[in-house]
């Protein structure tokens, strides 16, 4: 049963993060905290997203998770970083009943297998969460406020 | 009578289940212990044949409750050594025990700014933020034993930490994370020279350890139910009885109360003073009966059996590569909880993977962040072993763990 969690693309970026580091110049930062487990994450974002920077304490799920939020959303406009920060909050709230889209979602289909942890939802969300709050202090509108459940 | 593991299990319905395709490995006591059909039953039988509300009620199910709710309260009372069943209040857990404690001693002691309340850097969140709050209402200031790298107590600076400004000590018996007993034996005689009083969180060691609060040198304890094979909600708060008679009520409310005017009220005495409103009958009955199934088995045998298990699993832990320990790394003054950290992965990885091998252990800060502060990591892995752990169970853990360094390897 753990394969589903475990998944090689989760531990690859959990290994060799992308993108990893806290870099200047930035218009919006954040800072989030899992108060259960501990784990933390601060994301910086440029308001024409061109430049996503993190650094974080955490688990694999999370800290991969920070890294495929780079990947997927450094560059894009905030209407497509907005579709696909809503397209992962489904997949991560669906308790695996979503069959994730790899053309949205790229190496993020990995974490589908999260989504049948209840416990570990919220891991894998903290660092897209981060995401939005620092991107709203840029001025950019992006993704939900999901009701995350533990 | 020798201490028979494999019989005291069979008491336990839990460890017929699996997890997850293998046999329940349940290594989290410190945060909840199982429940033995003798509790279980005992609660039952109140709920099916005598339930009632207790101290009001002149029906004879009102009398047999209460018989059986005072009834508890004398056998627990009996178990930690108090002078009198009226030493003990029932709360609904620990943190309300101290609470209590932090709401009525800091008003009794007129707490205010110059005052100072000692406390430890390795406190559960529960005797740490009640003491905070008390220092922000009261202007009091907050100060604090520090943790030795063995994860021992520091008291090298004790007589400049509790001085005559010290009004409240209060004190882990037994950290929930390293596991450290502390010997409070030279903490209690400066407290008692200084005047201050004595509180200690008992949480981890009355479930245990013999423990008789004649002995402790502690003017007030608290423990809780549910980690001593007894039910959730319910609570203990254990005071010298002349102490507690000076201090004024926390919560306000039925059952507490002497005569009710418009004008005003006058409170009974403890630990009645300290009981408003219907308390948790059934659980208080189910702690009894806790009480009574640990007393059988005998603490002095449950802590040898545990100073056994503890030395088998520090010892299979320490032979694990990049496994590290926090806390006492020998059975001396320490009781069997132990927390520890696998290079390069985070806790939360630990415990998945050992969840999938059906072996339960707590991953995270442990209600008590300052500790993992100190040893700098974000969080911690902690197995924690009780009278019904066997070796086989560490064994299970040992083989997870080589599991966990494979996925992550």
């Amino acid at each position: 049963m753990l394969d589903g969690l475990y998944q090689e693309i989760i531990l690859d970026h959990y290994k060799n993060p992308h993108g990893k580091g806290l870099r200047d110049p930035f218009d919006g930062e954040a800072h989030h905290v899992n108060p259960t487990c501990g784990d933390e994450i601060t994301v910086r974002v440029n308001s024409d997203l061109s430049e996503i920077s993190y650094d974080g304490l955490g688990c694999s799920i999370s800290q991969a998770s920070a890294s495929v939020l780079h990947e997927l959303l450094q560059g894009r406009d905030a209407a497509t970083a907005s579709e696909i920060h809503q397209a992962f909050v489904d997949l991560m709230q669906s308790r695996g009943q979503i069959e994730p889209d790899e053309e949205v979602l790229g190496d993020g289909i990995a974490f589908a297998g999260v989504a049948k942890f209840p416990a570990r939802v919220k891991c894998a969300l903290l660092p897209w969460m981060a995401f939005k709050d620092a991107a709203v202090r840029a001025g950019v509108e992006v993704g939900v406020s999901p009701e995350v459940k533990a | 009578m020798s201490f028979d593991v494999e019989q005291v299990r069979k008491d336990f319905p839990i460890f017929e289940r699996e997890v997850n395709g293998h046999p329940l490995v349940y290594l989290d006591s410190a945060n909840t212990s199982q429940k033995p059909v003798q509790v279980l039953d005992v609660m039952r039988a109140h709920q099916e044949r005598y339930n009632g509300n207790v101290s009001r009620s002149v029906h004879t199910l009102g009398t047999e409750s209460t018989e059986a709710y005072e009834g508890a309260r004398a056998r627990i009372a009996a178990f930690i050594g108090a002078a009198s069943p009226d030493e003990v209040v029932f709360t609904k857990n620990s943190t309300e025990a101290l609470n209590l404690v932090a709401h009525s001693a800091g008003q009794h002691l007129r707490l205010g700014p110059g005052d100072e309340v000692v406390v430890s850097e390795m406190e559960h969140h529960s005797n740490l933020v009640p003491w905070q709050l008390l220092c922000e209402r009261t202007g009091a200031t907050l100060r604090w034993f520090g943790i030795t790298d063995e994860g021992r107590l520091d008291e090298s600076g004790l007589d400049e930490l509790i001085t005559s400004r010290t009004k409240i000590v209060s004190l882990v018996h037994m950290s929930n994370v390293l596991g450290t007993i502390n010997d409070i034996s030279a903490i209690s005689a400066r407290a008692r020279e200084v005047g201050a009083l004595l509180v200690l969180d008992c949480s981890q060691s009355v479930p245990h350890l013999p423990i008789n609060v004649a002995e402790l040198g502690a003017d007030l304890i608290a423990f809780t139910g549910h980690k001593m094979v007894g039910p959730t909600g319910i609570g203990v708060l254990w005071g010298r009885y002349d102490l507690l008679a000076q201090l004024p009520p926390f919560l306000g409310g039925g059952s507490m109360i002497e005569t009710v005017t418009m004008t005003g009220t006058t409170y009974a005495a403890p630990p009645a003073r300290f009981e408003a409103g219907t308390p948790p009958i059934t659980q208080a009955i189910g702690l009894g009966a806790a009480v009574d199934y640990l007393t059988g088995l005998g603490m002095e045998a449950i802590h040898q059996h545990e100073q056994a298990i503890t030395a088998y699993a520090l010892d299979a832990l320490t032979s694990i590569k990049g496994v590290r320990i926090f806390g006492p790394a020998t059975t001396e003054g320490r009781g069997g909880t132990v927390s520890f950290g696998v290079d390069g992965v985070h806790p939360h990885d630990v415990g998945q993977i050992l969840d999938a091998l059906g072996v339960e252990v707590r991953v995270g800060h442990h209600c008590a962040r300052p500790v993992c502060s100190r040893f700098s990591v974000p969080a911690m892995t902690r197995a924690s072993f009780y009278l019904y752990t066997t070796t086989d169970e560490i064994d299970a853990l040992a083989r997870g763990l080589d599991q966990v360094r494979k996925v992550f390897g």
